[in-house]
C-alpha cells in the first residue's frame, strides 16, 4: 500500500490513499525513519552473515571488552565473552518480531470487537464498550507480570499476552469511527441488496476505518516493543542464550560503570526503533489526516 | 454530576472483583507451590502448613475464605516472609512507593503541561522543534535505561547525588528515582498539551476572546488552557498506572524500599497472599485516580456538565 508503484502520468483523480502517500513522503523525518528501521530490520535478517561470531560463541581471550575494530569485536562483548553487536541484532530479532505479532494480535481482536459494537450500536455497543472500560482499570502489566511469572517465559505467551493487553484503544478507535460511517448510504446500500451483516463489517466497514487503525497501529508497535524490553529488563522475557534488547540493557545496567558500552549500545538501537516508529506514526497521522488537506 | 459519580464508583465494585479473582486464579493454578522449593517435609507437617494457611482446601472454597477476609480488611500472612502480615508489609512499603509516584505524577504535570504550552505558543519556531526533539527522546528512551543513565551522570560522573540506595530517606535519595519516573511522562504531555493546545488556539471562541480584546496572557491562561487540558487529564489515569509500573524496576534499580520491590519477588516465590495484596492495593489506587479524573474531567468539560 505504501510502496511507491510506478503511475501513469495520465491525470486521474487522487485516491486518499495516494493523496496520503505524497504527503507521507514529503514528511523528511518520516522518510528518515522508515530509511533507519529499514536498515535495522535488514540488518536483523541477515544477523548472521555480518558478523564473523556466533550470537552464543564465547571468546574466551576478550570477556567483557571493549569495542574493538582489531578483533571484530566492533561492539565489545559482554561477561561471558559473547560479540555484542551480533547479540543486538539477534535481540533486534526478537524484538521486532514481538513487535510486529503482538501488533497484529491486537488489531484482529481490537478492530473486529470495535467494528461489532459500532455496527450493532444500541444495547450490544454498551455492554461491550463498558466491558472495556473495566479492563481499562485494571493494572495489566501486573497481570503479565504474573503470567510470565506463572507460566515460564514462553515467547508466545508474551505475544498473546502484550496483544490482549493492547487491543484495547483499538477497540475504542474502530467503534467511534464505525459508528460515524454505519449511516452512511453505502453501508444501507449494501443492507438493501441483502448483503449479511458479517459480510457489511469486514467488506465495507473495516477497510474505510482503515486510516486511524495502521496510524494508531504503527504507534502500538513501538508501545508493545518497549514493554517486551521491560519484561527482559525485569528477566521475564526470552531465555539464554537467546536474547532481546531488554535482556542486554539489564546486563548493561548491571556492569555501567565498568562497562558502559554493554549498556549504550543496546540502549541506542532500542530507542533509535522506538524514535523511529514514534516519527513514522506521526508522518502517516498528519498524511492521513483530512482536516489539514 | 452526582449520580454520574455515583455510577462511577459502582463500576469500581464489579472491577476490583475481576482483579481478585483474576489474580487469585492465576496465581494458584499456576505450576509450582510455595513449599516446593524447601527440602522436602514430613507429610504430616507439610499438611498442617498448608491447613495453617487454607491451602488444603479445594480452589473454590479457598477463593471464598479469601474474598471474605479480604472484605474484613485482612490480607492474611506472608508465606515467604515469616512473621509478617501482609498488611504490614504494604504498609512498610506504601509510604516510599507513594512519595516516588505522586511526586513523579505532579512533577510530570507541571513540567509537561508548560513545556507543551511553551511550545504551542511558539509553533513551528525553533523552541517548538527542540522542545518536541526532546520530548521525542524522552519517549523513546524507557525509564529502565533512563535510571543506571542518571546514576551513572549525576551520581558516579558528577558525584552531585547518591547512586542508589535510601539512606533515611532523605530527599538526595529520591531525586533521581523520581526524575527517572517523571521523564517519560513529562514527554508525553508535552506532546499531548502542545497537540491540543495547537488546536484549541485556532478554535473559535479564542478568536472570539481575542477579538474582545483580552490580552494573550489572559486568552491563554483563562480561556485556551482549560480546553487543552482535557486530554491532559483523560491521560491522567493510564500515566498513573505507567508511574507504577514504571515503580517496580525504578524502586529496584535504585533501591528504594517501596512496594514494587515486593511483587515480582513475591510472584516468583508463589507468595499467595502478598502477591494479591499488592496487586489489590494498586488495582485500588488506579481505579481510585481515574475516577477522581473523570471527576475532574467533568468539571473541565462544559458538555459534560449538564449530565
Amino acid at each position: 500500500m505504501l510502496e511507491a508503484a510506478g503511475t501513469p502520468q495520465e491525470i486521474e483523480g487522487r485516491s486518499l490513499w495516494r493523496d496520503a502517500r505524497i504527503r507521507l513522503f514529503r514528511n523528511k523525518a518520516a522518510v528518515g525513519s522508515m530509511i533507519i528501521l529499514g536498515i535495522i530490520t535488514l540488518m536483523a535478517i541477515f544477523a548472521p552473515m555480518l558478523s564473523p561470531f556466533e550470537y552464543d560463541q564465547i571468546d574466551w581471550g576478550y570477556i567483557q571488552e571493549g569495542p574493538n575494530w582489531e578483533n571484530g569485536h566492533i561492539f565489545g562483548t559482554d561477561g561471558n565473552g559473547r560479540d555484542l553487536f551480533i547479540r543486538i541484532l539477534y535481540g533486534a530479532r526478537v524484538s521486532l518480531a514481538v513487535g510486529l505479532l503482538a501488533t497484529s494480535v491486537s488489531l484482529v481482536i481490537g478492530v473486529t470487537y470495535g467494528a461489532v459494537a459500532g455496527y450493532f450500536g444500541g444495547k450490544i455497543d454498551t455492554i461491550m464498550m463498558r466491558f472495556v472500560d473495566v479492563l481499562y482499570s485494571l493494572p495489566f502489566m501486573f497481570f503479565v507480570i504474573m503470567l510470565m511469572v506463572v507460566f515460564g517465559r514462553n515467547i508466545f505467551l508474551i505475544f498473546i499476552a502484550l496483544g490482549a493487553v493492547e487491543w484495547l484503544t483499538m477497540a475504542r478507535i474502530v467503534r467511534g469511527q464505525t459508528l460515524s460511517i454505519r449511516r452512511r448510504e453505502f453501508i444501507e446500500a449494501a443492507h438493501a441488496t441483502g448483503v449479511s451483516n458479517f459480510k457489511i463489517i469486514f467488506r465495507h466497514v473495516i477497510p474505510n476505518v482503515l486510516g486511524p487503525v495502521i496510524v494508531y497501529m504503527t504507534l502500538t508497535i513501538p508501545q508493545v516493543i518497549l514493554t517486551e524490553s521491560f519484561l527482559s529488563f525485569l528477566g521475564l522475557g526470552v531465555q539464554e542464550p537467546l536474547t532481546s534488547w531488554g535482556v542486554l540493557i539489564s546486563e548493561g545496567a548491571k556492569v555501567i560503570e565498568a562497562s558502559t558500552w554493554m549498556l549504550i549500545y543496546p540502549a541506542t538501537f532500542l530507542a533509535l526503533t522506538l524514535f523511529c516508529f514514534n516519527f513514522i506514526g506521526d508522518g502517516l497521522r498528519d498524511a492521513l489526516d483530512p482536516k489539514d488537506r | 454530576m452526582l449520580s454520574y459519580a455515583i455510577r462511577r464508583l459502582l463500576i469500581a465494585i464489579p472491577t476490583l472483583l475481576i482483579v481478585i479473582t483474576v489474580a487469585f486464579f492465576m496465581m494458584r493454578i499456576a505450576p509450582g507451590g510455595p513449599f516446593d522449593q524447601e527440602r522436602v517435609l514430613p507429610p504430616e507437617i507439610e499438611k498442617n502448613i498448608k491447613a495453617a494457611y487454607d491451602l488444603d482446601k479445594p480452589l473454590p472454597e479457598q477463593y471464598v475464605i479469601y474474598l471474605g477476609k479480604i472484605l474484613r480488611g485482612d490480607f492474611g500472612p506472608s508465606i515467604k516472609i515469616r512473621d509478617f502480615t501482609v498488611a504490614e508489609l504494604i504498609m512498610a512499603g506504601a509510604p516510599a512507593s507513594m512519595q516516588l509516584g505522586l511526586s513523579a505524577i505532579i512533577l510530570a504535570l507541571v513540567f509537561g503541561v508548560g513545556f507543551g504550552t511553551y511550545a504551542a505558543l511558539r509553533q513551528n519556531s525553533a523552541v517548538d522543534f527542540i522542545v518536541m526533539g526532546i520530548a521525542m527522546i524522552g519517549i523513546a528512551v524507557p525509564n529502565f535505561v533512563m535510571a543506571p543513565l542518571l546514576s551513572l551522570v549525576f551520581g558516579l560522573y558528577l558525584s552531585l547525588l547518591p547512586t542508589a540506595g535510601w539512606g533515611d530517606g532523605e530527599l538526595k535519595y529520591k531525586i533521581l528515582p523520581i526524575i527517572a519516573l517523571a521523564l517519560p511522562q513529562i514527554a508525553y504531555i508535552a506532546r499531548l498539551t502542545r497537540g491540543s493546545m495547537v488546536e484549541v488556539l485556532h478554535s473559535n471562541y479564542i478568536r472570539t476572546a481575542r477579538a474582545k480584546g483580552l490580552r494573550e496572557k489572559i486568552v491563554v491562561t483563562r480561556h485556551a488552557i482549560r480546553g487543552a487540558l482535557l486530554p491532559v487529564v483523560s491521560y491522567l489515569g493510564p500515566a498513573t498506572a505507567a508511574v507504577m509500573t514504571g515503580s517496580v524496576v525504578i524502586e529496584s534499580i535504585f533501591g528504594a524500599p517501596g512496594i514494587g520491590t515486593y511483587f515480582i519477588k513475591a510472584a516468583l516465590n508463589r507468595d499467595y497472599p502478598l502477591v494479591m495484596g499488592v496487586v489489590i492495593v494498586y488495582a485500588v489506587m488506579i481505579i481510585l485516580l481515574n475516577f477522581l479524573v473523570d471527576m475532574v474531567y467533568g468539571l473541565l468539560d462544559p458538555k459534560l456538565k449538564s449530565r
